[in-house]
């Protein structure tokens, strides 16, 4: 696009990089990263752009009586200002699986912060004054916010006139989605228990705080169409919902990311991608718009805050008899991804262990909170904190070992879920947590040096709080299981296109997906799987745009296995037809083209017993080979909706977590000394990346462990902290040494046998913090985080 | 108003600057810099981590006019930055005792992008410990980082914690950073210069 600077450019490895998969090969993008070149979503320009900026409601629920914008119009270096009466087209609302979002505010507002008008103007200032200046005559109405208030008898509807696929077997209009699984007979099992133990927990509201804020640039188009650069989780889903509401068939809003910040689930639903293309189809100039970081609090939906009542039994010999459990997942004003939220935390409700006997409900509520969805571990995260809070319970209920009575009632390959599926590849559960416990612990008493004690080792760190006085250690254990993939029956397929060429003389391949590379290292893997199926050195990442079929999202754990999946395929096929070239040319000089099997390895045509039949560069001659493929993996079933019997999930992903915790009891403060990990990954593609997703979903789960929370006025439910200020995230002194064990057991269904790995180590460290934290305090602690007061029972 | 500084090495102007405006966002929209990154625009996640004569602060938290006639280091001249600081014993700017980089010097600096960027020790180090995930906090943590190895090349672990407590990494842990700064003060200023993945 002529004018736009600093566009997302191809990514080209080759020269030393030789690496294919299984080895730590460095990101082909790093460079870029590290000298600033690289081109994130909120970097875009163009010459002659404006800045747009959202007005958001102050308030949570009411009625709107009157926009007025005259001011705001009338401002020097504003070009437009707009409302839900200049949406161009029938369509008004978007949303991932319900249509129920309106693009800007029409009547009514359902939360604190959602978009009433939209302003352009030459100078981000000048945007945000004009916004200001836009009068908005609200008339209050009650607030919904918690399952209390959604359920009475008398609530007020936060969404009228449903028409959705849930709302048939829904309880209430105010419950978005209901998933009950009920397989044996819990109470009949529960006569069985020698012990009982029941809880009620509480999960708090967490952010996915990306680094890099919402943000992009829409361009528009001669032909009428918008060109955007945009930073998301997945293009061509993003595309479906934009294309409506602009009135624009979906070939004219052509779609490349752009450098992305970070995401966690946080970028799977639409943010600023529609108000862009609004503003610039409207204004007829490019429009760039970027949130600051007390907008991204309301610009992205967060982890659902859960209330989870749980009931276990189990025999004197520590075997598990039964569960019983409600889960109730808010899920503020929009169903987002609420829905497969609820049928995540229902099938993962059990965790990762055997229990044949169980009653198990979940739902999502419609409130007037913040709109919450996806994030890291997506409803598998507040059910490991409850059941792995019950492990503990039960083990020093029936005076054993904790990790041993996990052991005894863990799953195994062919344990059969709640759901009825069958696990069908390894489920190393009991040998997850032998490796962890077996690591070796920090020191006693870390914190003392020759010279005293050292205070950045010790809870309060500089703030030079203790040293020593009152600090107790605590260790605690936990393990989870997160499925891998979109589940449900959900066509989740990707699509790869690959093209090999001869270029200067070396074979070169090219690799186009619209993958989002959000910076888990798709890129680099993508790279890796084309030199070791193209026996190649150099490899192209074009990038990823809608120029090519969809990718799926960047999230579930499964673009290595998915659209790493695609790749493989696709070059799979590419290498089929350099070889079929092969034999057209030379397979008359050696048998072997026809009666062995062929293998592209280091710019060669070789057989499967290393025997070199012809350089690729003279197969190929100036002759390319290119395909583009969609690939599947084995289908999914819906969840019956009254028993939730269905073979749901693609895969199943294991970690488990040892914390270890010092905690100054007088003044509540909790330094986390060591967070030990193991995990199976089936196969490490790249073992640095692995390690890497695995240190850094652990440290997630740490945050929510003891300070990661949005806290949300019960009174207005207005968003009280949204602000790096007051919402705290890990920070490199809040973060331990975090020593990661990784198993690799193949999944034989699985490319390369490879598992998704990027969220199961969300799971189970919170609950291992909890965990160590009530080891070392004796306190019950049914809620994270776990603030100071919460410690030192000041609350 | 206008807003003249040194950059990289390089003297630049800025006119029709705003009085609310931040040193970033001088740097990004008005200097074609955008290395700096804005992820909180108050102070707390250390993305825009720029030397200001040769002390690292948080460029947002910077007015543009505090900034008139001073030195401006940015992750963009990091490698060269580091490069002159090898060459000159140890210092390149003001902050270690000497008047800083001459400016006929500076004029030398040219943006060196592509394939065969020559990139600093620190820099090469967080490619090569795995440290860069998403990358949004990487320019600050290395401007940060560097400045911690040029008054400590052997840093301990709990020194880098302290140093770098500053910039919020939200993808990757912080082992690996740990793991590039250790790397990097391993390898010494000597053995600089890496080439580019």
């Amino acid at each position: 696009m002529a004018g736009v600077t600093r566009t997302p450019t191809n990514l080209t490895q080759g020269g030393k990089t030789k690496a294919g998969i299984g080895e730590s090969t460095l990101r082909p993008d790093g460079t870029l990263k590290v000298t600033g070149e690289f081109a994130y979503s909120s970097d875009m320009w163009h010459e002659d752009m404006l800045w747009g900026q959202t007005l958001r409601s102050t308030v949570a629920h009411a009625e709107i009586k009157s926009i007025d914008i005259s001011e705001a119009v009338a401002m020097p270096g504003v070009y437009a200002v707009l409302t839900y009466d200049d949406l161009p087209s029938e369509v008004k609302n978007y949303g991932l699986e319900i249509q129920d979002t309106p693009v800007l505010a029409h009547k009514k507002v359902r939360h604190h912060g959602e978009p009433v008008a939209l302003v352009a103007a030459d100078h981000p200032e000048t945007a945000r004054r004009a916004a200001a200046k836009i009068k908005i005559d609200y008339v209050e109405l009650p607030l919904i916010t918690d399952e209390a208030s959604a359920v009475a008898p008398d609530a007020v509807l936060v969404h009228e006139n449903r028409d959705d696929h849930h709302i048939g077997h829904v309880p209430h209009p105010n419950i978005v989605h209901r998933q009950p699984i009920i397989r044996g007979d819990a109470d009949a099992a529960a006569r069985r228990a020698d012990v009982i133990v029941k809880g009620e927990y509480t999960f708090g509201m967490q952010d996915q705080a990306f680094l890099g804020p919402e943000s992009g640039l829409a361009v528009p188009a001669e032909d009428g169409g918008v060109d955007l650069y945009v930073a998301t989780q997945w293009l061509h889903s993003d595309l479906k919902q934009i294309a409506p509401v602009l009135g624009l068939p979906e070939e004219k809003v052509r779609m490349t990311l752009s450098g992305v910040g970070g995401a966690f689930g946080g970028r799977e639903d639409i943010s600023m991608q529609i108000h862009a293309c609004l503003l610039a189809l409207r204004t007829g100039k490019p429009v760039k718009i970027v949130y600051n970081r007390f907008e991204s609090f309301f610009g992205h939906v967060h982890r659902h805050p859960a209330k989870l009542y749980y009931e276990h039994g189990a025999t004197k010999d520590g075997k598990l008899t039964h569960m019983k459990c409600k889960i109730v997942l808010d899920g503020g004003a929009y169903a987002s991804a609420s829905p497969a939220v609820v049928g995540n935390a229902s099938s993962l409700s059990v965790g990762p262990y055997v229990i044949d006997d169980v009653d198990i409900e979940a739902i999502a509520l419609y409130t007037n909170n913040p709109p919450c969805g996806a994030m890291r571990g997506f409803g598998a995260v507040q059910a490991c904190f409850a059941y792995e809070a019950q492990m503990d319970k039960l083990a020093d209920k029936l005076g054993l070992d904790r990790v041993e009575f996990r052991q005894l009632n863990a799953m195994e390959q062919g344990t059969i879920m709640p759901t009825g599926q069958p696990v069908d590849s390894p489920a190393p559960v009991a040998e997850l947590l032998r490796r962890v416990k077996a690591m070796p612990l920090p020191p006693e008493r870390q914190w003392e040096s020759s010279e005293g004690a050292d205070v950045r080792q010790l809870p309060g760190g500089l703030s030079n709080t203790t040293h020593g006085e009152g600090v107790v250690r605590g260790i605690g254990y936990a393990v989870g299981i997160k499925n891998v993939g979109f589940s449900e029956g959900f066509d989740d397929y990707s699509t790869a296109k690959v093209r090999m060429e001869v270029i200067n003389g070396e074979p070169v391949a090219t690799v186009h997906t619209a993958m989002a590379e959000v910076g888990q290292g798709g890129v680099t893997v993508h790279a890796q799987i084309a030199r070791t199926e193209l026996g190649v050195q150099q490899v192209t990442i074009h990038p990823a745009d809608t120029q090519v079929g969809s990718a799926g999202s960047t999230s579930a754990s499964r673009q290595t296995y998915v659209t790493g999946g695609a790749v493989k395929n696709s070059c799979e096929a590419v290498r089929e037809k350099v070889l079929e070239i092969g034999r057209r040319k030379f397979g008359s000089y050696h048998p072997a083209w026809a009666t062995a099997e062929l293998l592209l390895e280091d710019g060669k045509v070789i057989t499967d017993g290393g025997e070199v039949l012809a350089n690729i560069v003279d197969v190929l001659e100036d002759e390319a080979v290119e395909l583009e493929l969609e690939w599947r993996h084995r289908p999914t079933e819906a969840f019956d909706l009254h028993t939730g019997q269905g073979n749901g999930h693609v895969q199943y992903s294991f970690a488990a977590h040892r914390a270890v915790v010092e905690v100054d009891t007088e003044l509540g403060l909790v330094k986390v000394i060591e967070l030990a990990v193991a995990q199976d990954v089936g196969k490490a593609l790249n073992p640095l990346s692995v390690v890497g997703q695995i240190q850094g979903g652990t440290t997630q789960g740490l945050g929510v462990a003891v300070m990661e929370e949005i806290i949300v006025d019960p009174k207005t439910a207005k968003v009280r902290n949204p602000s790096f200020t007051d919402y705290l995230i890990p920070t490199i002194l809040d973060t331990p040494t975090i020593p990661v064990d990784v198993l690799e057991l193949a999944d034989e269904h699985a490319p390369y046998g490879l598992r998704g790995i990027g969220e199961a180590p969300t799971l189970s460290s919170t609950p291992a913090v909890l965990a160590a934290i009530r080891n070392a305090t004796g306190l019950e602690l049914n809620k994270t985080p776990v603030r100071p007061e919460h410690l030192t029972g000041t609350q | 108003m206008r807003v003249t500084f040194t950059v990289n090495g390089r003297q630049q102007e800025a006119d029709d600057v705003w009085e609310g405006e931040s040193l970033l966002y001088v740097l990004r929209e008005r200097m074609g810099l955008p290395g700096s990154k804005n992820a909180c625009e108050q102070g707390e996640c250390g993305s825009c981590t720029v030397r200001l004569d040769g002390v690292p602060v948080c460029s947002c938290l910077v007015a543009a006019g505090q900034v008139e006639g001073r030195d401006v280091v940015t992750v963009e001249g990091l490698a060269d930055y580091a490069k002159q600081r090898a060459e000159h014993g140890g210092c390149a700017s003001g902050a270690c005792g000497s008047s800083g980089t001459s400016i006929d010097a500076a004029k030398q600096w040219q943006a060196k992008p592509g394939e065969s960027t020559e990139l600093s020790p620190i820099q090469q180090a967080f490619i090569d410990a795995g440290a860069v995930q998403c990358g949004f906090c990487t320019p600050g943590l290395l401007v940060a980082a560097d400045e911690l190895l040029e008054r400590n090349d052997s840093p301990s672990d709990a020194d880098i914690r302290e140093a770098l407590s500053g910039n919020l990494c939200r993808c990757t842990g912080y082992e690996k950073i740990l793991d590039a700064v250790r790397l990097a003060a391993a390898r010494g200023e000597n053995q600089t210069a890496g080439q580019g993945a």
